[in-house]
């Protein structure tokens, strides 16, 4: 995987992100196009081409989630936008209360701030879980830990952008 | 009589870091003790002399209250920018956009028509050859700084003035960046610190991660179109409606007095920084008028300036995923961080004490500087990892933006897409690419148009046409394309939405052509023969002195010798020679200098013994 090539590292999903930076960091001072402004034009490109790709290996591997995000898509599985089933219930009636504190009816505001407290709780869980599978996977390479991990990521991505958005309603009233 | 040896045998040509700025402008060089200034301001001021020369800096600053007319400042707020992005722009400053000003705005300065690259591309070759003469050598690349917040068309339209300038700009440098850099803040090995920078027309913010030698921007934000003019504005605005109301009189058409009375403004406004109270005082002709501003009063109308730049510090220092805790140092930046109500605000916010030891107008120089000095080699344990400050995206169907590379990146970084075609026989796919962070094409700023042509025709969607977009470590978009199915470089046509095409800039090039290293030959001529006149006088003189008569036959000799010798070396177009037979007739009259300064001393002394 190209990402991982980059940073010298093996394709694996659990990472320790001190080396993670230290790679990055020497491989800069070593690749960036400041160290080759002399140099001749192929050169210069090269480089520069290195370097992009270095950063953007950085920002996808740095992170648990985007890390994982990476290695899924380059092992073909695509994450989906729609909501985890076992979600559905408690999503309906968390956007009933968005509505009506959007509306100005501030009795939903408690059920919206128990509603996300629960949530972060899940993301917490997630990341707990997506570390599990994580040294699972990189001991034995199991297709179904994969599929853990995209179900997962999909249920964390859904609920990350839940809390986000109850956040911004809680912020956006809360100032009124 | 001595003068300063200069050692033309340098080994590198020199590269030098420019602060390219709203009001004004600066030039510095990395030396082996750190980065020095090369020389004073330069105002990033413009303007066309009755005889259709063109002249930047202190003299053309002089100009605008003489011939506004002909005369232009703050050019920096239209680089990279079009007709429609000015309109609140124009309400504020006299520019005068000439006719068919569309996608390059075009100023009229006097008779002469020019773009905003070429006009700053003036007061770059003014520092140019002030660098030129400090240094004694032809300069030839730069790094220059830009707002952080400034977009693709505001850099790229920098670097073409630099091209016109005759400069081959090595790099473009954020501002806040290149202050972290000059601030030497590496010294704490690990640590995070903010770069608070209001200058003279824009705002940025700028948060990075230090770790050992290596400068990481986390995140930045900004503003560019916030600075000291607006203050200007603010205050000019009262002084004209208090005119209007004394003198009975609307003078705001009055393009020499309104540039007399923003001057006095703006020392009104530097005063203010350091003293309670100051006086805008104006004098035209036999008209006077007189109005104190308290800081009480000038704390007013600064505050919402101020408070504009709080928004762009909350967000960065979320978007830099840290926390005001987290930040170590807080250092401010520009000329606006003088005034106590910006200081104290800042020092609110970050919780911190501003680190203000260094001159806020020469620190970003200072930091080119030390770029350069990366770029040259000279500095090897320093490494700036910047970012884009934009997101980069194309358009897609309904008028929306899918993002490609996000904002605050690391740079260079890239992104590639594949394209096909949407019908049989298609040989033509448009691709419109931009930059912000709003979901609508129409909220984004276009950046360019680029033409996928001579496509294979084939049945749609079989094409297959992989684009690549990479943003430099200038923060400039770079497209290449390639045809998978023949692996062959894809073809196309790039329309840039604002500034110059390559095209242009060539001519402009072409058009202002100083063959840089001739002009400098000349120059070194003409000041070799100013300080040879210099040195001939003074030696003609002090031959009419009591000391000449008492050297030796052949002291005398020697320095007659000496002079005919420089006098025959004047009129060559050798500044060597010249310099030669001046250092010559230097050594002549070495023991005759000092013996006319003993005289000088002595008779001192005795003055002080009468006056004792």
């Amino acid at each position: 995987m190209k990402f991982y090539d980059a940073l010298g590292l093996e394709p694996k999903l659990a990472l320790d992100s001190d080396d993670v930076k230290k790679r990055f960091y020497d491989r800069s001072r070593q690749w960036h196009p400041d160290r080759f402004s002399r140099a001749s034009s192929e050169e210069k490109q090269r480089s520069e081409e290195m370097t992009a790709v270095l950063n953007d290996a950085f920002r996808a591997l740095r992170d648990p989630v985007t890390r994982a995000e990476y290695f899924l898509r380059e092992s073909g599985l695509e994450l989906s936008k729609d909501a985890p089933p076992e979600l559905l219930e408690e999503v309906f009636d968390l956007n009933m209360a968005l509505e009506e504190l959007r509306g100005g009816d501030e009795s939903a505001r408690p059920q919206l701030a128990a509603a996300q407290e629960r949530f972060t709780g899940m993301l917490g869980d997630a990341d707990a879980s997506l570390a599990e599978y994580f040294t699972n996977y990189d001991e034995k390479p199991d297709r179904a830990v994969l599929d853990e991990i995209h179900a997962t990521l999909n249920r964390r991505r859904y609920v990350s952008n839940l809390v986000r958005e109850v956040e911004k309603e809680l912020n956006v009233h809360s100032a009124n | 009589m001595s003068t300063l040896q200069i050692d033309f045998g340098h080994a590198k040509p020199r590269i030098v870091g420019i602060d390219l700025g709203t009001t004004n402008s600066l030039v510095a060089v990395m030396d082996l003790t750190g980065p020095r200034i090369l020389s004073g301001i330069v105002p990033s001021v413009v303007s066309v002399t009755s005889s259709g020369e063109v002249i930047a800096g202190s003299e053309a600053r002089e100009m605008l209250i003489t011939h506004p007319e002909r005369t232009v400042y703050s050019v920096k707020r239209l680089m990279g920018r079009g007709m429609a992005d000015v309109q609140d722009e124009l309400k504020l400053f006299p520019f005068r956009i000439a006719e068919n000003s569309e996608s390059v705005l075009k100023l009229q300065l006097g008779d002469k028509v020019m773009t905003p690259p070429e006009i700053s591309a003036h007061v770059l070759r003014k520092l140019k050859e002030d660098a030129e003469d400090v240094l004694g050598a032809p300069v030839t690349q730069a790094v220059i700084t830009v707002p952080a917040y400034f977009n693709d068309a505001q850099r790229q339209a920098t670097k073409d003035a630099g091209r016109i300038a005759g400069l081959d700009v090595l790099r473009l440098v954020n501002e806040p960046t290149a202050a972290a850099l000059a601030y030497g803040l590496d010294k704490r090995k690990e640590g995070i610190v903010a770069v608070y920078d209001l200058g003279g027309g824009t705002f940025d913010i700028s948060i990075l991660r230090l770790h050992d030698g290596i400068f990481e921007v986390l995140a930045t934000s900004g503003d560019t179109h916030l600075g000291g003019d607006d203050i200007d504005n603010l205050l000019l605005q009262i002084a004209l409606e208090d005119i209007q109301s004394e003198w009975g009189e609307n003078v705001s058409d009055n393009a020499g007095l309104v540039q007399l009375l923003r001057r006095a403004v703006i020392q009104a406004k530097e005063a203010l920084s350091f003293a309670p109270s100051a006086w805008i005082d104006l004098e035209y002709g036999p008209r006077k008028y007189q109005r104190e501003i308290d800081v009480q009063l000038f704390n007013r109308l600064i505050e919402p300036i101020v408070e504009r730049t709080l928004g762009p510090c909350r967000s960065c220092i979320k978007d830099a995923g840290v926390t005001v805790e987290q930040l170590n140092e807080v250092v401010m930046v520009g000329g606006l961080t003088r005034i106590p109500l910006v200081r104290s605000a800042v020092e609110r916010l970050f919780r911190k004490r501003p680190h203000t030891e260094l001159n806020p107008d020469e620190v970003v120089a200072l930091g080119a500087a030390v770029q350069a000095g990366i770029l040259g080699g000279e500095v090897a344990d320093k490494l700036l990892l910047d970012v884009t400050p934009l997101s980069l995206g194309i358009e897609t169907m309904g008028g929306l933006m899918s993002k490609l590379i996000h904002r605050n990146s690391t740079i260079p970084a890239s992104a590639t897409e594949l394209f096909t075609t949407a019908v049989d026989g298609q040989t033509n796919v448009l691709i419109h690419v931009l930059q912000g962070e709003r979901e609508l094409v129409k909220d984004c700023r276009s950046l360019a148009r680029f033409d996928l042509k001579e496509i294979e025709p084939m049945i749609a969607g079989m094409a297959r046409i992989q684009v690549r977009f990479l943003i430099d470590a200038n923060g400039i978009l770079n497209v290449t394309a390639k045809d998978l199915r023949s692996g062959k470089e894809q073809s196309m046509d790039v329309k840039p939405s604002y500034g110059l095409t390559d095209d242009q800039v060539e001519a402009m090039i072409l058009e202002s052509y100083d063959k840089a290293e001739e002009d400098f030959k000349e120059r070194q001529v003409r000041e070799a023969r100013v300080e040879a006149d210099a040195i001939l006088g003074a030696t003609d003189k002090a031959r009419e002195d009591d000391a000449y008569q008492a050297l030796s036959e052949e002291d005398r000799a020697a320095i007659d010798r000496a002079m005919n010798e420089l006098r025959l070396a004047y009129h060559s177009d050798d500044h060597l020679l010249i310099r030669n037979q001046i250092e010559k007739l230097n050594q002549a009259t070495m023991s005759l200098a000092e013996a006319i300064m003993n005289e000088a001393v002595g008779k001192a002394l005795k003055g002080t013994n009468i006056n004792a």
